[in-house]
């Protein structure tokens, strides 16, 4: 088999057998990277010598019987918003172009524990706010299933990059759908948590009541696997929680037998593409020949998640953006006229045009006079959105649909209409709202032989749920996704 | 909605942003689209709802204020990510004349 096709938790069993080193992953990975990184773009940063000498120090560790993990000696990318001590963490902004953090994010500092080798840093849209990692400072990444596509975003690098075999697997984040998206434009499997599950300590902040940071991965036992290893309740972020049954393996069950699902009948009406919609319906027909209970129902409200997304996440970035002003870290234009001229000159010169658009959107829902009639109007609808969820959770164990109503765009298709781009994320920014566990899992191709994911939702910290049916589904796939894409890029 | 030029250099000054006149007609563009389609939530009714700020079943989180894990070393590499430094500290234009 060949290596660089592996999962992450086939890798560690062969590390831990001896059948190879962290070395020769590291290498593979490496290898992978200089063939493909310049067509692709996955990374912002990569750092070689480092993740070699890491590699070799791990190697040791595991030998030694000091490091017995599962994901021991298997490297890993990293999305370049999370802190990382001594590298480069840029949130792909100009404004962040030469900031080193002195701290490594919590959810890595587990993984480092675990004895990860640490690739790169992958490339984002800018400040995580686009679904096409075209707004990056950087450029683009692109699809490995297709040049001309789009790789979904913002966590578009580590999705290309696990898609592409130029890592085993990565972290990503997710405020609106970020991880679950991507995932399904590559091909790829991702989970977003429930909010507050993973630390957002060392998180660079886009909508704080909405961020987190989970897995992207070649199949759902990695995601339980890497989800297992970063959970943590941290004093540093006060809004983790302490979960109680954190052992998500344990769900990698072949049995959905008697498992309520509910279809969201507004998940598939307007707007979806219809070979999106057969290849969700025929992974709904997979689990319930299987024995789940499945039947469509109305969820409501979802045509108000988005405007109610953009209203709450752009105000809490334009409050959480401020502390870019041009005087701790990062980038400051070199002439000004006094200090608030180098705040604005700063800002207006590191920021690209959509993270000034939602700086500018977000100041003015919430500025006076019109901080009632925005911010609060959309927290009551977010309240309605959650209640809409309780409700529906009453019959369901696991809630299923699209991830995305379409498969991976052309590149250059959405960034002169944002109301577009915005709307791509219909199915995705609701569960963001409600803080719950959505999980996309690929389901299937295009005729033009582009991925299509599912998304499985869950009721909050009931991740378990979604991890057992998502993996029960996968067991019925009869083709492999990473294959494919290697197969492209086959030298 | 149409957005004034007021309105826009308002907005500018909270988000401390500097923008030049096509990027103000883009913005004055871009913002009156998101309003027309965010004005959708008007749609519902949310009289007597509760404004939810946070889903989480947490409220308050108190600590001692003790400082942990700080060492002088920390503070010349924070330093270092900043513009301009000097004798510990970092330097912005004079404000106070």
């Amino acid at each position: 088999m060949d290596m660089r096709t592996m999962t992450a938790l086939e890798l560690g069993r062969k590390i831990r057998a001896g059948e190879c080193t962290a070395v020769d992953a590291v290498n593979a990975s490496l290898g992978q990277i200089s063939a493909l990184e310049q067509e692709l773009n996955c990374y912002v940063t990569v750092e070689p010598e480092k993740a070699i000498e890491r590699a070799e120090e791990v190697q040791k560790k595991i030998e030694a019987g000091e490091l017995t993990g599962p994901l021991a000696g298997v490297p890993v990318a990293i999305k370049d918003n999370m802190c990382t001590t001594g590298t480069l963490t840029s949130c792909s902004s100009k404004i962040l172009s030469n900031f080193v953090p002195t701290y490594t994010a919590t959810a890595v500092k587990r993984l480092e524990d675990a004895g990860a080798v640490i690739l790169g840093k992958t490339n984002m849209d800018e400040f995580a706010m686009g679904s096409t990692t075209e707004t990056s400072y950087y450029g683009a990444t692109k699809n490995p299933w297709n040049l001309d596509r789009v790789p979904g975003g913002s966590s578009g690098g580590s999705a290309a990059a696990v898609a592409a075999g130029e890592c085993f697997y990565a972290l990503g984040s997710d405020t609106g759908g970020s991880i679950r998206q991507p995932a399904s434009f590559c091909g790829v499997t991702g989970m977003k948590p429930t909010y507050g599950t993973v630390s957002r300590y060392g998180l660079i902040a886009y909508g704080s009541s909405l961020d987190q940071i989970g897995p992207i991965a070649r199949d759902v036992s990695d995601c339980a696997a890497i989800l297992e290893t970063i959970v943590a309740h941290d004093i540093k972020d006060s809004t983790s929680v302490d979960v109680a049954e954190t052992d998500y393996t344990s769900a990698l069950v072949d049995d959905v037998a008697g498992m309520r699902i509910g279809i969201p009948r507004d998940y598939l009406g307007d707007g979806l593409d219809p070979e999106v919609k057969a290849a969700v319906l025929a992974a709904a027909d997979e689990l319930a020949k299987k024995g789940a209970n499945v039947e469509e129902f109305d969820l409501n409200l979802v045509e108000y998640a988005i405007p109610a997304y953009y209203i709450i996440a752009s105000a809490e970035a334009s409050s959480n953006l401020s502390r870019f002003d041009g005087v701790k870290y990062g980038f400051r234009v070199p002439e000004f006229d006094g200090l608030h001229d180098m705040y604005k000159k700063t800002r207006s010169k590191g920021f690209g045009a959509e993270v000034k658009r939602r700086i500018m959107l977000g100041s003015f829902v919430l500025s006076s006079g019109y901080y009632d009639a925005y911010y609060v109007k959309a927290l009551k609808v977010k309240a309605l959105i959650k209640q809409a969820f309780d409700r529906a959770f009453e019959q369901y164990d696991v809630i299923l649909g699209p991830t995305a109503p379409t498969t991976a765009l052309k590149l250059g298709d959405n960034l002169s209409d944002p109301i577009r781009m915005y709307l791509g994320d219909i199915y995705t920014v609701s569960v963001n709202l409600a803080g719950l566990p959505g999980i996309s899992v690929p389901c299937g191709c295009s005729a033009e032989g582009l991925p299509i994911g599912v998304q499985l939702i869950g009721d909050s910290f009931q991740e378990k749920k979604i991890i057992r049916a998502a993996y029960a589904y996968e067991k019925t796939r009869t083709w492999g996704q990473p294959e494919l894409a290697e197969g492209r890029h086959s030298k | 909605m149409r957005i004034s030029d007021e309105t826009i250099d308002y907005v500018g000054i909270l988000a401390k942003l500097d923008l030049d006149e096509q990027e103000k007609e883009q913005a004055k563009t871009d913002m009156g689209n998101m309003l027309d389609y965010i004005d959708k939530l008007n749609e519902l009714d949310t009289d007597g709802v509760e404004a939810m700020s946070h889903v989480s079943p947490i409220h308050n989180v108190f600590r001692e204020d003790i400082v942990e894990e700080r060492t002088l070393d920390d503070r010349k590499k924070i330093l270092q990510n900043a513009p301009k430094q000097k004798d510990g500290c970092f330097v912005v234009p004079k404000t106070v004349e």
